[in-house]
This record gives structure tokens, sequence and C-alpha cells, in this order.
């Protein structure tokens, strides 16, 4: 059994670094399908031509394409990923420095998703085939179908321009930028332990908006997929021989149906959190927030290619370690692996 | 007439009624009765429907030219002269998305015949032949699922330039794997068919038989997953013409449509509103027609 296990774990990991290996030659390949100049993007259209050409040896363009593939693999691997065009400092810290924005949109939307989609999937499961069962799938579809960077700005309109609910473009109001200690990079904690209500407040009338609606997708997902899980554990017969015992269909319901759901839950959650970094990428854009989505749109538009296949490359680990942590996460919670 | 079909299927005669030549077509028709039956599939049906009319005659529904510019009513708030107002440029907007219907199809087909045979073909062979040629087909297709799709399009493009053909590669470049994987998925089980082992030991080559039987009793599946696939490269392109990168202005593709609005939108909601709402309206549609195809090849999943 146990050998058995370590096999396993090697055999996942095999694939893992394959996969890594994948997503750096895919980046370089794309990398050099650019029609960008990448001597004429970090000289500049004013160089003469002895300084391009000491840039292009430089950068090593004139060796052989299996050459130039060896140093990529080498230089990603110490984590070199060069320097971003866009802000002159190396793409890592650039990537650091806006991932915060992202990662506390992001955590809001997928609370949102969580807290309604699957309450919403327990219910169409509970009322299968009944009016509320048709409800939840045409609201789950209109999540699926929806363009997300549409939502935001009809959200901008509706809730900024007509309503003045929601706060404007970005993290915060003017007023409050720089009014309190930065401890971790998220907002909403900032503020709220630098004791700065107002900006507190603040902060949760811009996040609220961008937030909700990137979550729409997730609720969708994560609505669908628990009105699965929760259907093919109602069928079961321990579920009838709870009913039959007289329990009240609360207690069937959330005692023991739902608590069988659990971890195939917490799979799905991960999952539905890379999906989020994706609809990140437009929202970031409708609502001018300053995180990782904004980012790559905005090399990508300047053609600044460093940043922009670092950016690929990221997303891409990052994706491949939330498939990983949903596998372990599974492995580690379900009963029935031990 | 019946000393035919007595050959053909011996138990004709005896009183035992199969159903030799009429099953293909009557099936077809019953499955699509069916599938208007639910009010949900049925409204796709209809939405799909409308689409394809509003292409293929979109001379004759739209009330003005797609490019024609009038900027005396630039930014004209919706009106009996203009449905849905008209943009920054005085066109009218409803006829640019009756227009924009074309630049859809157009996106939706070519990524549809590019990925279908490449994912079918992928898959099959991915299934059908196992061991290494399994392996390695299997570890491209999980690099390719482990980008999010419209950031593994967005790079494509920002390789390729930006522009709707090159958008269209992007996307069915990202579009494959799931379809490789369901095909693979489905050649594993027919592998071992008897009908599979019978022509093997006919003596059929491995080229006949992925094409000739493996690769049809795939294709019912297949064209499920490319219907709700149609979903998503109808978002995924919006997005791409969003940020610029898709079909270029003054195409009126509906996507770079809301990109343009965007400049005006807290004055003018209807640049924005409109071709948005025609986005979702086709998303849904196919959306629907998926859900509604697959629960008819499908039953368990209601």
């Amino acid at each position: 059994m146990i050998r058995s296990r370590w096999l396993g774990a090697a055999k996942k990991l095999g694939v893992i670094f394959i996969t890594l290996f994948g997503l750096l030659t895919m980046t370089f390949v794309i990398g050099r399908l650019m029609p960008i100049d990448p001597v004429l993007a970090v000289v500049g259209p004013d160089a003469d031509s002895s300084t391009y050409e000491q840039v292009f040896l430089q950068m090593g363009l004139d060796r052989p394409i299996w050459v130039q593939y060896f140093y990529y693999l080498q230089d990603m691997l110490s984590g070199d990923f060069g320097y971003a065009i866009l802000t002159g400092s190396p793409v890592v810290n650039d990537i650091i420095r806006v991932l915060p924005a992202t990662i506390e949109l992001a955590s809001v939307a997928i609370i949102f998703g969580v807290g309604l989609g699957v309450p919403l999937g327990v219910y169409a499961a509970t009322h299968r085939g009944r009016l509320g069962d048709h409800l939840t799938r045409i609201i789950t579809l209109f999540g699926y179908s929806t363009p997300v960077f549409w939502v935001g700005m009809v959200g901008l309109i509706i809730f900024y321009a007509w309503l003045n609910w929601a706060g404007a473009a970005g993290r915060i109001g003017f007023a409050y930028d720089g009014m309190f200690v930065s401890y971790t990079g998220f907002y909403l904690i900032d503020t709220l332990l630098s004791g700065n209500i107002d900006a507190f407040i603040s902060a949760l009338r811009h996040i609220a908006l961008p937030a909700l609606i990137l979550g729409l997708n997730s609720v969708s997902f994560l609505g669908r997929m628990t009105r699965s899980f929760m259907l093919e554990q109602l069928s079961q017969e321990y579920v009838k021989t709870a009913r039959v015992k007289g329990l009240s269909e609360r207690s069937v319901i959330w005692k023991h149906a739902f608590k069988n759901i659990l971890v195939q839950l917490l799979t799905i959650v991960a999952l539905a959190y890379g999906g989020l970094l994706e609809g990140a990428v437009l929202i970031e854009t409708v609502f001018a927030w300053p995180g990782f989505g904004q980012y790559l749109t905005d090399s990508l538009l300047m053609g600044d290619m460093n940043a922009v296949m670092a950016s690929v490359l990221f997303i891409g680990l990052v994706f491949v370690f939330l498939n990983l942590l949903s596998d372990v996460l599974y492995k580690l919670f379900d009963p029935r692996t031990k | 007439m019946r000393n035919v079909e007595t050959i053909k299927n011996p138990d004709y005669g005896m009183g035992l009624r199969v159903n030799v030549e009429p099953t293909r077509k009557a099936l077809f028709v019953k499955s699509f009765k069916k599938l208007c039956k639910n009010p949900l599939s049925a409204s796709g049906v209809v939405i799909v429907t409308l689409l394809l009319i509003l292409a293929i005659a979109a001379p004759l529904i739209a009330t003005h030219d797609p490019l024609q510019q009038d900027l005396a009513r630039t930014l004209s708030a919706p009106s009996i002269a203009h449905w849905f107002g008209t943009d920054e440029y005085g066109r009218d907007i409803f006829s640019r998305i009756v227009y924009g219907s074309r630049v859809t199809l157009y996106i939706i087909f070519l990524v549809t015949i590019i990925v279908g045979p490449i994912g079918l073909l992928i898959g099959t062979m991915s299934g059908y032949f196992g061991g290494w040629i399994d392996s390695a087909f299997m570890r491209v297709t999980d690099i390719f699922i482990s980008f999010p799709s419209l950031v593994l399009a967005l790079a494509f493009v920002a390789a390729l330039g930006p522009g709707l053909e090159h958008a269209v590669i992007a996307i069915a470049l990202t579009a494959w794997p799931p379809v490789a994987r369901l095909a693979r998925a489905e050649t594993l089980t027919l592998r071992n068919s008897d009908y599979v082992v019978a022509a093997q030991l006919q003596g059929a080559s491995s080229f006949r038989i992925l094409f000739h039987y493996i690769s049809l009793m795939c294709l019912p599946s297949l064209i499920v997953r490319l219907t709700m696939n149609m979903a998503t490269v109808i978002l995924t392109a919006a997005a791409l013409g969003f940020l610029g990168l898709g079909a270029q202005p003054p195409l009126p593709e509906w996507g770079s449509m809301i990109s343009t609005g965007r400049s005006y939108m807290l004055e003018s909601w209807w640049l924005v509103a409109f071709p948005g709402a025609a986005i979702m309206l086709v998303s849904l549609a196919f959306n629907l027609l998926g859900d509604g195809l697959r629960d008819l090849l499908d039953p368990r999943t209601e």
C-alpha cells in the first residue's frame, strides 16, 4: 500500500515536471513567433546600428535556436525573467508588486462565489425538477454565458454613474491613498489594522462591485457542481435510511448528504479560484484595478515581450499548483483514500 | 421491396420488426422533436436559428449601412430612426449588431472546423494506439489545458499580432484539448467493442478502423461538446475584441464595439449595452442547445 502510494506520488511529480517543461517550451516558442524585434524593444527606435549590433550579440540572438532555448531554460529556472520595458524593473518584482491586488479581488470573489453558489446548488438538488431547480439552471446558465467585462461595464453605469453606490475605478479613493500603513498589501486588511475606518469603507466600496461581478462565474460553476454532487448523495441508500429513521429533512440534507460532498467541493473551489484569475484579466481592465490582469494587458498592448511571457508562465504555474492542490486536498481529506 | 428487406434482415419476415433503413432519419426527427419539447433547449434552437437568419439576410434586416458615418448624429439615444442609437461616428448600432452576427458566425464556423478534426484525430489516435503515442499526446494536451484558455489565446495573439484571423487561430489552438480528451475517452470504450474486433479480424488497417469505424461513433458526443464549446468561443472572441486584439475597427464585431463604446459608456450607455446583450444572448443560446443535446444523448445527467 505504502509503496504504491509513493509510486503514485513520484508519477505525479514526473507529470508536473513534464508540464512545467512544456510550459517553458511553449512560452519560448510564442516569444520567437512574435513579430516584435526584441532588440529594438530594448535599444529603442533611435539607436544607431553599432548599438543595435552590440545588444543583438549580447542577447545571444546570433546563436542557433536550440542554444537560445537552452539559455532561456537556464534563465527561467534561475528565476531571471528579464526586465520589463514598461516599468524598467525586473518582471519578477513587478509581478510581486501587483499580485496582492489581484489576490484580494479574487479572494473576495471566491467568498461570494461559495457563499451564493453552494446554497444555490443544494437548493436546486433538493428541489429537483421543480420551479426552483429550473430557475437555478437558468441563473447558472446566464452566469456562464455573460461576458464578464460587459457585466462590469453595465455595473459601472448602473451602480456608479446612476446610483452612485459603488466607488469609481481603482482600489481606493484618492483621498485615502497612502493614508494607512501597508502591512499585507491587501487594502481591506491594511486599512483596518491602521485603524482608518473611513479608508476601509472606501476600499470596500471600491472592491465590492468588481469582486461581485468577477464572482458571478464561480457562482454558476460551484452551483452546478454542488447540484450534481448533492444529487448523487441524495440517491444513496444511507440518505434513505436517515429519512426512515425519522430525522428531519434539514438534518438529512446538511448533516448527512452535504457533509459527504465537502471534500469534492473543496477541490472544486481550488479550481474555481484558478478560473477567477482568468476573469481578473478582463475585470481589472474594466475597473482600472492595478493588479496582475491589468499588468498583463498593459504589457501586451505595449509589446513588452518579457513581461507578457513571464506573466503567462506565472499563470500557468499557478494553474498547475492549484490542480496539484486540489489533488492533494482530495487525497488528504477523503476517508476512502486512507 | 419486401424481399430485399428479408434478405438483408432475416428476422423481418418472422414478424420481428427491425428497422434498417429509416432509423437514422427517423431518429434524427424524433430527437429534434424531443429537443424542442424542453422549453430551455427549444429557446436555444430558436435563438440560433434567428442568428442564422440575421446573418444571411443582414442587408434586408439592417436599417442602415453599418459603416456609414453620420457626424451630425453622433451618440444619439435610441429612437425610432435608430432603434439602438448611434455610436461616436453616428453609425447605426442596430445595423452594426445585425452585420456583427456574420463576424460571430464566421469565427464560430472557422474555429469549429479547425478544432473538430484536430481534436478527433489526436483523441482517437491516442485512445486507439495507447502506449507512448497516448502518453505523448496526452502530455501535450495537459500542457495546453494547464493554461487558462483566455490567457493562452492572449499570448498567441500577442505573438501573431492583432486581427480577426489571428484571433481565430489563437482560439482554435486553445479549444482543441477538451475535444481531444473526449474523443480519447470515447475511443477507449469503443476500442474493444465487437464490431471493431470483427473489423480487425477481417484485416482492416488501423487507418481504416480509425476513420471508418471509431471516428464516426465518436461524432454524436463530439458534436455536443463542440456546441457547448461555441459559447466559450464566442466569449473568448468577444474578450479578445474587447482588449483590442481581435477584429479591428471598423469591422462591426460585438466585442470591439464594446471596447470602443467604453470611452462613452457613462453618458451613452447604449453603445455598450446592446452589443453585450447580443453576445450574452447568443452564448446563452449555444449553452442551452448544448445542454439539451447532452440530456438527449445521456439521460443520466438530467
